[in-house]
């Protein structure tokens, strides 16, 4: 499914490396533009950019979705997306969603470990439209980590939800990140959420990388460390909003 | 102000529901069952009075007696199993022909187009105008009884269960897509599961459908079965026999309907309880 011709699997040196991609839709302009980027293993990287710029299509190539027609994809083997809907299915319990498609013994156990590290093993038997939407978003959070990947996409994952989940969300994700430690690369609208994260910002504009700039303020981070301003007005700036 | 008068007088009924509700209840449903024995009482007078004539229509202890007389000598259970199995085997046949055309048509483009044109427009006939064909083509055993059941009960199962798969949320598959999920996998973990609502849909109305296409079948022409068994009573004026048949039907069709009520309620389990009753 995911193994077009375009992509190979990458050497241990580096997780992902997007070469020359260049996408469009019925023959129209080009939403990707000969697009280079390259992810280290265990980088942390999040991709800003106006809507309709191509993120959800960056990613979409990145995750097998799409087919690389033109240019040259190299990624792990073992990804994981999690998109701005949870995506679970409502007819399998919360924990069968988690490990779906894995058919293995151990794998309810794989699933409560999973679902205790999110926070969540209480609802391992719930029916998922019973959740709440930062617990289902929780649920897809463990079912991308449960696969262990080496490299894992999030489209705007915490988009959906209000500001104080948010949050908490933002935190968990860097907990998690730290401890599997794989690549990862985060589609937000939101500077302050990548400035928090990331450890390296990118926009994306009219189909290509414009600035790529790396987050160097040490972690643990909190929001509105005043080491972010620089780095803030810059990303502002480079998505066209003028800061004073 | 008006509006928080109403609420308290909400708050204080509720409280009190313990102990007057089970009273009440009682009440309303002996008030729901007056209407229908009262009725049934009135037949009956009217048939002891001779006003209604049992040429037209037998009374209510006439149909007992005669109901609990063909359980005995046979003839009911007799032709309620003749009428059971070619129900049920015609529902069997259009089950799997219905389930098989859906999956066809609904998980393939080509199969749609190959599948789907051509049972939109056998649809639009109506199923009972085929009596007549379906006769001179297979006779007057049990072939054509059973495939005129299966005839009409087919199209509200692949319908039913060809939109469900059509409606299945393209991004559950696109999840399961990333998620590495095989073609077989995903047919039964996704697409199975999520068109079962309509499914159990087309399988309610499809029970329908096969009383129905029974009835008609067992009275155009057969040696055994309900229908039979009223055609014969015809021929004897015995109004009492052709009310029990009809007494059967009803019980039969309530049965079935409440069958297909429980796998739905068992099956669909998933859903909230606010989505869980019925939906057509
Ligand atoms: N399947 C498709 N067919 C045609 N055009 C498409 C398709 N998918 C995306 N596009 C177009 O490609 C462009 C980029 O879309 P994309 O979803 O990648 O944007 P985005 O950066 O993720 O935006 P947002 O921040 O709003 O999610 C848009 O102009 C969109 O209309
Ligand atoms: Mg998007």
């Amino acid at each position: 499914m995911t193994s077009t011709h375009s992509y190979s699997e990458a050497d241990p040196g580096t997780a992902v490396i997007v070469e020359q991609l260049t996408r469009r839709f019925n023959n129209g302009p080009p939403v990707l533009n000969r697009l280079d980027l390259a992810i280290a293993p265990g980088e942390f990287v999040a991709l800003l950019g106006h809507s309709g710029s191509g993120k959800s299509t960056l990613l979409r190539t990145l995750a097998g979705l799409d087919p690389v027609t033109d240019g040259a994809v190299t990624r792990p083997r073992k990804v994981s997306v999690v998109f701005q809907e949870h995506r679970l299915l409502p007819w399998k319990r919360v924990w069968k969603n988690i490990v779906l498609g894995q058919e293995d013994k151990g794998i309810r156990q794989r699933a409560e470990t999973v679902l205790e590290e999110v926070g969540l093993s209480h609802r391992s038997n719930a029916w998922p439209l019973t959740l709440s939407g930062g617990e289902a978003q929780r649920a897809a959070l463990a079912r991308a980590l449960v696969r262990e990947p080496a490299f894992l996409m999030l489209d705007e994952p915490f988009a959906a939800l209000d500001a104080l989940t948010r949050l908490k969300m933002q935190k968990l994700v860097a907990d998690l990140w730290k401890k599997h430690g794989c690549a990862v690369l985060l589609v937000t609208h939101d500077v302050d959420e990548a400035l928090l994260l990331a450890d390296r910002a990118v926009v994306l504009e009219r189909g290509r990388i414009r600035v790529d700039v790396p987050i160097t303020i040490p972690r643990p981070r909190r929001h509105a460390d005043p080491g972010f301003e620089g780095l803030r007005s810059l990303l502002l700036d480079a998505l066209g909003v003028h800061t004073a | 102000m008006s509006d928080a008068i109403t609420l308290t007088g909400l708050y204080k009924t509720a409280e009190s529901r313990g102990k007057t509700q089970s009273l009440r209840a009682l009440v309303s449903s002996i008030r729901r069952y007056m209407s229908p024995v009262a009725l049934v009482c009135l037949w009956q007078v009217a048939c002891s009075l001779g006003v209604l004539s049992t040429r037209l229509v037998a009374s209510p202890i006439q149909i007992v007696v005669t109901g609990w007389t063909l359980v005995h000598d046979g003839t009911l259970p007799f032709n309620l199993g003749v009428s059971l199995l070619r129900a049920g085997s015609g529902l069997g046949v259009a089950i799997t022909l219905g389930v098989v055309l859906a999956l066809i048509s609904g998980l393939s483009r080509i199969g749609e187009d190959v599948v789907d044109a051509p049972l939109q427009v056998l649809r639009t006939l109506p199923a009972l105008a085929l009596v007549p064909l379906f006769i001179l083509w297979f006779g007057i055993g049990e072939t054509p009884k059973i495939l005129l059941v299966a005839l009409g009960a087919t199209f509200p199962i692949y319908l039913n269960l060809h939109k469900g798969i059509r409606s299945i949320d393209p991004k559950l598959v696109e999840m399961a897509s990333t998620l590495g999920l095989s073609r077989w996998q995903t047919i039964r973990d996704v697409f199975l599961p999520g068109a079962l609502p309509d499914f159990l849909t087309g399988l309610r109305y499809a029970v329908g459908v096969s009383w129905l296409m029974l009835v008609v079948a067992e009275q155009v022409n057969a040696e055994s079965g309900i229908g039979h068994m009223m055609m014969d009573a015809q021929d004897f004026l015995r109004t009492d026999i052709i009310l029990v048949g009809l007494l059967v039907y009803g019980v039969l069709g309530l049965i079935s309907d409440q069958i297909v009520r429980f796998l739905e309620s068992t099956l669909l389990a998933w859903r909230p309880d606010g989505r869980k009753g019925r939906k057509a």
